[in-house]
């Protein structure tokens, strides 16, 4: 397999990255089947759901209540979380998170940290940063140990090592861990993964974890995990640093009830995760810490057209579904969330640099379907094709591509004729567009011709 | 300017006009089974949900399924004759535990999850660091959703609580589910119903 180092994600965009993944076809098969099977799994837990269409909808609408009273709730959280004896910090980007945490450790006066999953973290390359400053990192969830051990980045938020076979991680784990070469039983290398795990919670003095959940109106935030990653790490530790973004709050308590109801069911279409845990107060001689992280956010909030993507519970329903990011890869996004709604989020951080993702999709609008909060994201996705190309951001092939095809569109006679010429290419010179010049037929089939256009039949058959 | 104000000066500014919160009302969950529901539900994400009408009855359980385990820690009075108590305040010492015994608060049916709260773990690492999980509901606790179940908690203050559904789980190498990722490698609920 091909190493997708840090690096050459990054400095690719999404079509070439794809063509490198579908490069091995039986590869891009198995992954395209993996992943429509946790679809079909969340489509029958909702299905066993009776209101589930009403779950979404109130979703939805909580979350548009949070991002336009996000100034009071943080407010409310911040007060409530402080008279829990939690100490709160505010990072207006990636570089201020990045070094508050540091100052913690710093303070804390250790090298090693586990960490469980938090894709702001990956947003703001925590890792990275703190490997600058002679931190050790370890993260604890099983895949995105996989991924850490190999030097690449998370493909998937919630299953971050889905591209992986279990033959390379034998191999990985052989490497790294000291297992026998050869053993790829799944069961065995958890096993394995387990025991070097189990080492570093044991050693570790500081837990780093992601939020799900912050509540203003308890101050209390709520980390979900299937493998309990986040709770030994952070119940081991003597100081516990949770980093959030701030669109993470919910008004009230109750209101978890909806949304640890969608949360897995959505994810993996299990009933909940294994672990739900609410952290109020630090236990006695424990510090705690909540890293409150805008990041681009509140520039995002000023948006009528983007600002639902704030919405977002991180279940990665929408990666699932994708028949791009299916048959693409989750590096072929380059971003620390891939698939539709890393498309939509990415422009927001960096335009020029993420202008390739929105056309990453066919607008089939399944993932706009399958979202528990109902964020619009295929509309997202055109809405930014729009506000990209106004920008000058558009390759030229594409750009000029659509300008003939707005030309000829433009112009029926012209249409007419094209449309003749081109059947009677296809029947009799093929070749002439069927070759490695024209992008379109890469992974394509030529269609069917048929002998007549509408047009033509219209004018014969009418009455 | 601090990057508190600055955040919230910019929030504040760029907030959309306010929009309410939305009532939501669950249809009716109830079912007639709700005891044989959640031990399905439980059994369906790998753990074991067992019926149960005495603390002998639960004693006798315990014995017969893990016996042969070395280290117990019992935080549950009733359950008398079990020995077994944390020992001390360093949660690092609990590693070696084989079997944890633990009251929660109630079960949920539609999802196989009990509700603890510190209070009832003596240790907060207490449930997931052991290698087995016995935690022990009232029958009547239980409750058919989330919607019932944070009406249940209500206000109550605990410092640490959590929802915990079945053993600790990953399928991270090829979807292929393993139990025991990090933290137990099997939970039992005791569903307790005591006829005088």
């Amino acid at each position: 397999m091909s190493k997708d180092t840090l690096e050459n994600v990054r400095s690719s965009d999404h079509a070439t990255l794809a063509d490198k993944f579908n490069l091995d076809e039986p590869r891009v098969d198995w992954h395209d089947k993996t992943l429509w099977f946790i679809r079909q799994k969340r489509d029958k837990a909702a299905a066993q759901t009776p209101e589930w269409e009403q779950l979404r909808e109130t979703a939805s609408q909580i979350k548009n209540n949070v991002l336009s009273n996000l100034h009071s709730y943080l407010v409310e959280f911040e007060l409530n979380a402080q008279k829990n004896g939690i100490t709160v910090h505010w990072a207006s980007n990636a570089a201020e998170h990045n070094s508050i945490v540091h100052s913690i450790i710093k303070k804390a006066g250790v090298t090693q940290v586990v960490k469980s999953k938090s894709m702001l973290t990956e947003e703001c390359h925590l890792n990275d940063y703190l490997k600058g400053q002679n931190i050790d990192v370890i993260d604890t969830d099983l895949g995105e140990r996989i991924v850490q051990l190999a030097g690449e980045p998370p493909s998937h938020i919630v299953l971050p090592c889905i591209h992986w076979k279990k033959e390379e991680i034998g191999e990985l784990f052989s490497k790294h861990l000291g297992t026998p070469e050869g053993n790829s039983d799944p069961q065995f290398l958890t096993t394995a993964a387990r025991i070097h795990l189990r080492q570093h919670f044991m050693t570790s003095r500081l837990a780093i974890t992601g939020v799900n959940f912050a509540i203003a109106e308890t101050g209390e935030f709520v980390v979900c995990t299937n493998e309990g990653n986040a709770d030994l790490g952070v119940q081991l530790a003597d100081i516990h640093i949770a980093c959030m973004g701030i669109e993470k709050l919910i008004p009230k308590r109750k209101h978890l009830g909806i949304f640890l109801r969608l949360l897995a069911r959505s994810a993996t279409g299990q009933p909940i995760t294994t672990y739900s845990s609410h952290f109020n107060r630090p236990r006695k001689g424990q510090e705690m810490h909540i890293v409150l992280v805008d990041n681009g956010r509140s520039e995002r909030l000023a948006s009528p057209d983007f600002r639902n993507a704030l919405k977002c519970i991180r279940c990665g329903a929408c990666m699932n579904t994708c028949p791009v990011y299916r048959r693409s890869g989750g590096h072929s996004y380059h971003y620390a969330i891939a698939g539709p709604i890393g498309a939509i989020l990415a422009p927001g951080l960096d335009m020029k640099k993420h202008a390739d993702l929105p056309f990453a999709s066919t607008l089939c609008g399944s993932c706009t379907h399958v979202c528990p909060v109902k964020i619009d994201i295929h509309d997202q996705l055109y809405k930014w094709r729009q506000v990209i190309a106004k920008n000058n951001l558009v390759g030229n092939t594409k750009k000029s591509g659509l300008k003939g095809l707005n030309f000829i569109l433009s112009h029926p006679g012209l249409y007419r004729f094209g449309g003749n010429v081109g059947r009677w290419i296809l029947k009799n010179m093929p070749y002439v567009l069927n070759n490695r010049y024209n992008p379109w037929y890469k992974q394509r089939d030529m269609p069917d011709i048929p002998k007549q256009s509408f047009n033509n039949w219209y004018k014969k058959n009418r009455p | 300017m601090s990057s508190r104000d600055k955040i919230l000066d910019a929030v504040k500014k760029n907030q959309p006009k306010a929009l309410p919160l939305p009532l939501f009302t669950s249809v009716d969950h109830s079912v007639s089974d709700p005891l044989q529901r959640f031990i399905r539900t439980l059994g369906s994400i790998g753990g074991t949900a067992i019926e149960t009408h005495s603390w002998e009855d639960i004693e006798f359980h315990l014995n017969e399924r893990f016996l042969k385990e070395v280290r117990w820690v019992n935080m549950v009075p009733e359950l008398g004759n079990i020995k077994g108590a944390p020992n001390g305040a360093d949660p690092h010492l609990l590693e070696n535990v084989k079997l944890a015994i633990l009251k929660g608060h109630f079960g949920v049916t539609e999802n196989g999850a009990v509700w603890v709260t510190d209070d009832q773990m003596g240790d907060r690492a207490l449930p997931f660091i052991c290698e087995h999980l016995a935690v022990i509901v009232q029958s009547d606790s239980l409750v058919n959703t989330m919607h019932d179940a944070y009406e249940k908690i209500g206000q109550a203050e605990y410092n640490f609580g959590t929802f915990i559904a079945g053993p600790s789980k990953t399928a991270d190498i090829e979807q292929s589910l393993v139990l025991g990722a990090h933290g137990p490698k099997t939970m039992t609920v005791f569903l307790l119903s005591i006829h005088e």
